[in-house]
């Protein structure tokens, strides 16, 4: 193919729009027949801007949207820290920063929108921000280190948020909105009255109503606000939280329309007033009107990329529905929220002492027989709107008392049918056809909301959606007969959960009393493993006691990992992947002489396969007389904490990777869990130790360690994910500790941590509130857990050898121990054993003297 | 190793006493040069199965889990093979899982002493 024939696109603005631009170019195919080009003037690729605070918590790896800093796609160029200076429509040019010229078949304009800041006197003093990037987040950081007070102008969404910000960076925190309620925009005044109720409790002061004259200047840098009518606030930090404006210079030097609130003007196709000039998400304004959503901008994104395969994709406006939690209070607003349709009547539901205040606007239907709703406002508590905005989107008939949709929740989710066009998932536009599409196709069918969220991605964005997506999965299968049942198995109609309570509530020690109490029949292979792991992890007994003996799972059942012909594996505990020359000569010695087939594994340890089952005591005599310990291979427990060489020997490493990684292991050696859990700990950013595909890694910086959680390799890979950042080694034992226990008691049988932290409601946000705000108040009950684990820890192999009983078992026939099991065979391969094919049953003939029993 | 006799029903193996073998547990018995597994199941029957898994062609049975499934209505005492799961009805060494699958059966019983005795096979397949 002659490169002629290929065209060249290029995108200003890598921010979410662009970037979701590019996303769908790939996906759909228009890299087919284009070149990207994509020029973002930011030093960062793009990030999720919509949760742009959480910068403070999880830092900006974990914000952002394109993690390799690449797109898969080779005919995609980015190009960042480089803002696109002008371009010219005639000659079809755009100009670059560093002076680079590029031709264009087609421009998408993609700049999004800048913080509007008011011209008040000292508002570009030092301490002055606005809002907007994390280059703005990390200049407030700075700030608020050396501050005492600070202002936020604008008592807007975005105000509000950068208020919490400024609260949390521990400043006294005041509001100034010039309007006389909060969020003018999206809530009524009753509902901005409850909402500053909130706000005051949690310590900020809100002043309504106040106008801004002045910043006052001390010693060359911010010193004070001064107010209209009200005394100064005396403050170090300014943040300018005013609305915003649309990045349109580029669109008028270049002499393109403009819409007259500002914004690049474009048709219902996105395209400006130039044909190969197109504009999307904050920085146009389709039919004159811009949007200062997300998704409205996503929209965009997918009708030009519509467009320019020749696909007949329209922008004809957007849902303007929020939902959003500000300090830990849910506020939302849908719809006509202001009940300016005429004939509106609104619903209202206050609660001054829960501080819940809801707000339905309703509409006579055309025939006069009932109502439909067109808007609403829900303040303390928005548990509602996922049911409540679709409603207003499809506009179906309100059951016969409204009210039940506002109530407390304590009536239960009312029933009522969305049709099928109904949009569940604004920020993706999924539909509820959609979504029941997923549950009832063919071909692997999803059967859970989880499923239903990765498959179409409702509720994959802001996650407002996700209860509405529940419900309509489980009203799908109750109604096609399918009781959604998460009992472990036949003989218990529990989860493993609940099952981890009942025990613990009961102080069971055995399973017959668990089944007996609790469950039916005598148990199988589902069950007795899981009450086995659950009593492993609440007694720490040994897992080969009489009581528990039975329950265990093949490989638990001998303390080795079973192989496909009934031999066992051996794996020796090398914490941390460190070992001496003269244990490394052992495990040589031991498994020369056992002729075991000896293979390095991926977790930094050696695996002895071939082992009779009956000679696994006396090889583990050996390793247990050189200082070996289990490596807990054969178990749902954690098996290494694998590590890179560190700063001991690293010029790179910043911390010592290797001794945390051992002090890790053996801290959690033992522990019985849903799965197996596997550690890493990398010694600087470079991470070497691949501690993110573990369920748990930890990756050294300059300051400490950034703690990452729920990762993992396997058929479905999984990078684990921020959980906290820079702790010192205290305060991540102390994370980890509550993480795994919380893993531990919480978690589906087999389920490994990335599934979990999905499974729950807000996801790694609820791990990270239980885990690091302990907002359930369980964290040192989950610490005593762990350190309980980790006082009566003890090698299970060590106390095999120790007890007759536990060895008798070690035998190869009961009546003739000396007699090795025939079916075993091997052969050579590579100059190691491996095992032999089993032809069938074998037998002995009859000539072999059996001993009788003594 | 010689190959498969046909083994003489008439022989009666001691193999252990009952209390040897764990409740829900099993043990591998050498029985005639076969390898059988006898299991013993929360009510003290006793209950023995070549320990042949046809599935994975390995010699394991007796170190699967011993439990009960509910079959229309009947508990049925069954044993998981260890390597891949399969549920194996104690009673007729059938397969739960896959109605193509049978393992032998072994006449079995405990004698007055308590020791358990293992006769010839009751079923082929
Ligand atoms: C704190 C905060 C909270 C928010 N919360 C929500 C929310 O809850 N829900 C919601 O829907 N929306 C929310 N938003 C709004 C949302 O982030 C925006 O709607 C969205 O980011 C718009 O995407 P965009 O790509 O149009 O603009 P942006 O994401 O701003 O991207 C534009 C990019 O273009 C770059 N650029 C500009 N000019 C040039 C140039 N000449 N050359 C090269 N690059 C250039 C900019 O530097 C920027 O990186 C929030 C915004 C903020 C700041």
């Amino acid at each position: 193919m002659s490169p002629k024939t290929r065209k060249t696109l290029v995108v200003a603005g890598h921010g979410m729009v662009g970037h979701r631009f590019v996303q769908a170019a790939i996906e759909r195919g228009l890299t087919e027949t284009y070149d990207v080009i994509v020029v973002g003037e930011e030093s960062r690729a793009a990030y999720d801007r919509v949760a742009l605070t959480s910068f403070f918590e999880v830092g900006a790896d974990e914000l952002s949207l394109l993690p390799g800093g690449q797109y898969d796609d080779p005919r995609v160029r980015l190009v960042l820290d480089t803002a696109v200076e002008g371009f010219d429509p005639e000659t079809r040019t755009v100009l670059l920063a560093g002076g680079e010229v590029i031709s264009y078949d087609e421009l998408v304009l993609a700049t999004g929108a800048s913080p509007f800041v008011p011209p008040v006197p000292g508002h570009d003093l030092p301490g002055c921000f606005v809002y907007r990037t994390i280059d703005d987040l990390e200049a407030i950081r700075e700030a608020a280190a050396g501050a005492r007070v600070g202002v936020v102008i604008g008592g807007g969404l975005l105000g509000l948020e950068a208020a919490n910000a400024l609260a949390q960076l521990g400043l006294e925190t005041h509001v100034v909105e010039m309007a006389p309620r909060l969020m003018a925009v999206q809530v009524d005044a009753a509902g901005g009255a409850t909402l500053a109720r909130h706000i005051e409790k949690l310590g900020l002061k809100v002043h309504t109503g106040a106008m801004t004259s002045e910043v006052v200047e001390k010693d060359g840098r911010v010193g004070a606000l001064a107010l209209k009518d009200e005394e100064p606030i005396p403050a170090e930090v300014v943040v300018f939280s005013a609305g915003i404006r649309p990045r349109d210079t580029l669109a008028r030097e270049a002499g393109l329309d403009l819409a007259e609130r500002g914004g690049v003007l474009v048709d219902e196709r996105c395209r400006t007033s130039d044909p190969h000039v197109w504009a999307i998400g904050e920085c146009a304004a389709p039919g004159g009107r811009m949007y200062g959503l997300v998704a409205p901008g996503y929209a965009m994104a997918e009708v030009v990329v519509d467009a320019l395969l020749g696909g007949p994709g329209e922008f004809t406006g957007a849902d303007m529905s929020t939902k959003l939690k500000l300090l830990g209070v849910d506020v939302a607003s849908f719809g006509d929220a202001h009940a300016t349709t005429v004939g509106a009547l609104e619903l209202v539901f206050a609660d001054a002492v829960a501080g819940h205040y809801k707000k339905l606007v309703v509409l006579e239907n055309e025939a006069g027989d009932g109502t439909v709703l067109i808007g609403g406002v829900l303040v303390g508590d928005a548990s509602a709107y996922g049911v409540l905005r679709p409603m207003v989107a499809s506009g179906i008939e309100l059951p016969a008392n409204p009210e039940d949709l506002i109530l407390p929740a304590s009536r239960g989710v009312p029933e009522i049918g969305l049709p099928d066009e109904a949009v569940v998932c604004s920020c993706n536009n999924v539909t509820k056809a959609t979504i029941l599409e997923h549950v009832s196709r063919e071909e692997t069918p999803c059967t859970d909301a989880t499923c239903v969220t990765k498959c179409s991605g409702a509720g994959s964005t802001c996650g407002s959606c996700k209860a509405g997506v529940k419900k309509i999965v489980e009203d799908h299968f109750a109604s096609v007969g399918k009781v959604v049942d998460r009992s472990l198995c036949e003989h218990f109609p529990l989860t493993r959960q609940e099952l981890f309570d009942v025990i613990a509530v009961h102080g069971y020690t055995r399973f017959d009393d668990v089944v007996e109490g609790h469950g039916r029949g005598r148990g199988c292979d589902i069950c007795k493993p899981t009450v086995a792991s659950i009593l492993a992890s609440q007694l720490n007994g040994h897992v080969l006691d009489a009581a528990a003996r039975t329950l265990q799972d093949t490989n638990d059942a001998y303390l080795a990992n079973i192989q496909r012909n009934g031999t066992y594996s051996v794996v020796p505990r090398i914490p941390g992947g460190e070992i001496t020359p003269e244990k490394l000569i052992v495990i040589g010695e031991v498994a020369r002489d056992f002729d075991l087939y000896t293979k390095i594994t991926g977790g930094q340890r050696i695996d002895l396969f071939g082992s009779r089952m009956e000679q696994l005591p006396q090889i583990w005599q050996r390793l247990v007389d050189a200082g070996f310990e289990s490596g807990h291979a054969y178990g749902k427990s954690l098996r290494t904490v694998k590590s890179c060489v560190g700063s001991t020997w690293c010029r790179y490493g910043v911390q010592d990777s290797v001794g945390l990684a051992i002090a890790l292991e053996l801290r959690y050696r033992g522990l019985r869990s849903p799965h197996k859990l596997k550690g890493g700990v990398s010694g600087c950013a470079r991470e070497c130790a691949e501690a993110r595909s573990k369920d748990f890694g930890v990756i050294a910086t300059e300051k400490g360690w950034n703690l990452f959680v729920a990762g993992n390799g396997g058929a479905a890979p999984v990078h684990a994910r921020l959980l906290a950042g820079d702790l010192d080694t205290e305060t991540l034992v102390r994370y980890l500790d509550r993480f795994l226990m919380y893993y531990i008691r919480t978690a589906d049988r087999l389920q490994r941590t990335a599934p979990w932290v999905d499974s729950l409601e807000g996801g790694l946000e609820r791990v990270r509130e239980v885990v690091v705000d302990d907002v359930l108040g369980l964290g040192s009950e989950l610490e005593a857990a762990m350190a309980s684990h980790v006082e009566g820890y003890f090698d299970e192999w060590a106390a095999t050898l120790e007890d007759p009983d536990k060895l008798a078992r070690f035998v190869s026939f009961v009546n003739a121990p000396d007699t090795p099991d025939p079916h075993i065979t091997f052969r050579e391969e590579r100059d190691q054993a491996v095992p032999g094919d089993s032809a069938g049953p074998v037998s002995l003939g009859a000539s072999i003297p059996v001993g009788a029993p003594q | 190793m010689t190959a498969s006799a046909e083994p003489d029903s008439r022989v009666t193996t001691v193999v252990c006493r009952l209390t040897d073998i764990e409740v829900e547990g099993g043990v591998a018995a050498l029985v005639v040069g076969e390898a059988v597994a006898v299991f013993r199941t929360y009510d003290d029957h006793v209950f023995a199965l070549s320990n042949y898994d046809p599935c994975s062609r390995a010699s394991v049975l007796a170190r699967g889990i011993v439990g009960t499934r509910d079959v229309d209505g009947t508990q049925v005492p069954f044993v998981a093979s260890p390597m891949h799961k399969q549920a194996f009805d104690l009673r007729t060494g059938q397969c739960l899982d896959d109605a193509a699958v049978q393992v032998p059966t072994y006449d079995v019983r405990v004698g007055d002493d308590g020791m358990v005795l293992v006769g010839g096979r009751t079923s082929s397949s």
